[in-house]
């Protein structure tokens, strides 16, 4: 069976360590003068982007050169897709190319899954839907242990993930990830933007949480969610949600700031997180890089990383 | 085809009478003689030992969907699919394009299925033209050319004052309105239900709600306006309550369920595999549970199927996209043994007599087994054991949701107007 990588839940505890672990060898890597390593020569990744998402598609490309592996990129926004031809045929013919790994993103869930049946490929969830982003789970992951100068026991970290959990599939990844590593997590969010049903804690006060938790995870609030009458309008939302100069304030000194990007300024985001100290945003970046070479390595490597 | 004169040996007769070791012998697409031990003399013997004769089974609900003009062959295909699957008769739902909402379109599906003569296929009319929710359909001009059951299925007539004056106007017709209950402001780009599994999922959710809020509504504008109203595809608990409550009352509601809401919840989607994606969507087990105790109990009075046929090329898209939908008629008896533990003459009136009631077949359909009725026959091997081959399905489509499931009893024999339309499950044209 082929190994794939599409949700925290699915690899599991003693992979994820694994995974951890790895990125943290591929962080080392890319602080070489030469950050090219030849562990994935000969190998075939392609893209497969049916959502827009510059960052994450560089990210992974960038990896997997870093990698020494070949890459190919299908962008299509689900519009231009032909409707005579399903997915699967635009899949099959890909794969008729010979790839060793399709990274897959598309605005609905499951399509990964639904990939990996139509290809002996490996599938990596680079996001689906509301669902999944495993990669960003990961990145998250390691850039707490980072910071915090940690293993993979998170046990007494609290964290506090804030704003529409409800279509966040990165809410979802990065939750799972952190409980799975022993974090006490708990969601922010007035009732509309949580899922239907939750067994994570969950509050709608912001205020009560964001002076006590080691991190701040926020949430991009998508302006299309504030037509939806999912919240009253932006300025409410800011005011109940968005980490302002007041909160900003209330954060302790040692604690982290996350964002996944990109960022929506003056809606979740009211001050200049690259001035405040706590913020990792752009740790986040740079690791994104390790955690997807750490992903694609253990999928497609044989042997060690260096030759 | 011509008819057989035959005689049915050696099989256990059920029907809403009883259940008695009978051979019956039919000619001329008629019963003629009922007995133990007679002798086949110049008929054909079909020898049925083990097995039970029951009237044939009535679907009130099989979507034939693309059966608009150009693509009359799908009325073949599922004509086929419901012989084998021991149907004589099938209400075709009215969602096809164009939509039965006139003479003209309702007596082309009926002449198509006339032609292809594989069982009795009964259009039934939409309630409002072009299923569009506001203008009403001309219900008695449709009811002349023999409507008897409308519906807007595929979506549930939103405006209550629309319905209202459908249940008053149709009241005085004799003809029933059927209800998709869907409120659909609740269900806006719906893939599943609403629970823990879309919760984990991050699909977007159906809630029972939505159901139920419709079920209510038209329970109570039948009490407004005395006009009979059937319930389709009852899928949570909370519906069969209030069709139980309603009951009680002596209201004119009956009620049906499909063989997929009494055996697969919505935990089948975390495979994402489309073909679990239908509408009511795949509910939970305690659903499930309440939806079975309704069939044991007559609250819900028929099993319909919605058979659905999508090809591939469909359902081979993201879970928004797929359309909703999946085959049931070559597997609904398997399934409802299999999952209702109830008497055979129960099941057998859930799939047969009660549906052609409600249907007003019942001159033809889901009659007793009798001389002088006509030889619309399902034969069953109860014991048999078997597991769904797509490849072997009639429909051209595959999205059976059962592969590989083990099923209980399988349609033998199914006899049409005195025609053994299916021998040995395999169809004879
Ligand atoms: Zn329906
Ligand atoms: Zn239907």
């Amino acid at each position: 069976m082929t190994l794939h990588f599409r949700s925290i839940e699915e690899a599991g505890t003693e992979r994820i360590h694994r995974l951890l672990d790895l990125t943290e060898h591929m962080a080392a890597v890319g602080r070489r003068p030469n950050p090219k390593v030849p562990a994935l020569r000969g190998k075939t990744v392609c893209n497969l982007f049916f959502e827009d998402s510059t960052r994450t598609r560089m990210s992974f490309d960038l990896a997997a050169k870093r990698l020494s592996a070949d890459t190919m990129t299908l962008a299509v926004s689900s519009s231009s897709v032909n409707k005579g031809e399903s997915l699967r045929d635009t899949v099959e013919t890909l794969d008729a190319m010979g790839v060793d790994a399709f990274v897959v993103r598309h605005q609905t869930s499951g399509v990964p899954w639904q990939v990996a049946g139509w290809t002996p490929a490996a599938v990596i969830n680079a996001g689906d839907g509301w669902h999944a982003h495993p990669t960003q789970a990961l990145l998250d992951a390691y850039t707490i242990r980072q910071r915090r100068g940690i293993a993979n026991d998170f046990s007494g970290l609290k964290v506090a993930v804030v704003g529409d959990i409800r279509h966040s599939r990165v809410a979802r990844s990065t939750t799972d990830i952190l409980q799975l590593l022993g974090a006490k997590v708990v969601h922010v969010a007035p009732r509309t933007l949580l899922p239907p049903t939750s067994d994570v804690a969950t509050t709608s006060n912001f205020d009560d949480v964001v002076g006590e938790v080691d991190v701040v995870y926020m949430l991009r609030m998508q302006r299309e969610r504030m037509g939806a009458g999912l919240v009253p309008d932006g300025g409410e939302y800011s005011r109940r949600f968005a980490l302002d100069e007041r909160r900003a304030s209330a954060l302790r000194p040692d604690a982290l700031l996350m964002h996944p990007g990109p960022m929506n300024r003056g809606v979740e985001m009211m001050v200049d997180p690259t001035e405040l100290p706590q913020s990792t945003i752009l740790d986040q970046v740079t690791n994104g890089i390790a955690a997807r070479m750490a992903v694609l390595f253990e999928l497609l490597g044989s042997g060690g990383i260096e030759e | 085809m011509q008819q057989h004169n035959m005689l049915l040996a050696g099989g256990t007769v059920i029907d809403e009478t009883g259940e008695r070791r009978a051979d019956v012998r039919v000619r001329e697409g008629i019963i003629i003689e009922i007995s133990s031990d007679l002798s086949a003399g110049d008929d054909e013997l079909v020898d049925i030992a083990g097995c039970i004769v029951a009237p044939g089974f009535v679907d009130l609900h099989t979507p034939l969907r693309e059966t608009a003009m150009p693509q009359a062959e799908t009325i073949e295909t599922g004509s086929r699919a419901a012989a084998l699957g021991g149907y004589t008769a099938v209400v075709a739902m009215p969602n096809t394009d164009p939509t039965q909402d006139c003479v003209e379109v309702v007596e082309f599906v009926s002449k198509r299925g006339r032609e292809v003569g594989l069982c009795d296929v009964r259009p039934s009319g939409s309630i409002t033209i072009g299923r569009a929710g506001a203008q009403l359909t001309p219900f008695a001009d449709l009811a002349a050319v023999g409507v008897h059951l409308f519906t807007d299925d595929g979506s549930g007539v939103q405006d209550e004052g629309v319905m209202r004056r459908a249940l008053e106007y149709a009241g005085e017709l004799g003809v029933v309105l059927a209800q998709h209950c869907e409120v659909a402001s609740l269900t806006k780009g719906a893939v599943m239900h609403e629970g823990e599994c879309c919760s984990h999922l991050g699909l977007p959710s159906w809630p029972a709600l939505a159901e139920e809020l419709m079920v209510h509504r038209d329970i109570e504008l039948s009490r407004l306006t005395g006009s009979p109203v059937h319930l389709l595809h009852l899928s949570t608990a909370r519906s069969v309550e209030l069709v139980r409550a309603a009951k009680a009352d002596g209201l004119r509601v009956t009620a049906e369920a499909t063989p997929h809401h009494i055996s697969l919840n919505d935990e089948r989607l975390t495979s994402f595999d489309t073909r679990f994606k239908v509408n009511p969507p795949l509910r939970t087990t305690a659903d499930i549970e309440e939806v079975k105790k309704g069939l044991l109990d007559g609250t819900i009075d028929a099993i319909a199927t919605d058979h659905a046929p999508h090809p591939p090329v469909a359902k081979d898209r993201p879970l928004d996209e797929a359309p909703p939908g999946m085959l049931g008629l070559e597997t609904a008896l398997g399934v409802a043994r299999s999952h209702l533990d109830c008497s055979w003459q129960h099941l057998l009136g859930a799939m047969s007599w009660r549906p052609a009631k409600i249907a007003g077949i019942d001159d033809q359909h889901g009659r007793p087994i009798a001389v002088g009725e006509p030889a619309n026959l399902a034969v069953i091997d109860p014991d048999s054991q078997w597991e769904v081959d797509p490849s072997a399905l009639a429909s051209r489509s595959r999205n059976t949701p059962f592969i590989g499931v083990g099923l209980t009893a399988r349609v033998r024999h199914t006899v049409y107007e005195g025609r053994i339309v299916v021998r040995d499950g395999k169809a004879t044209a």
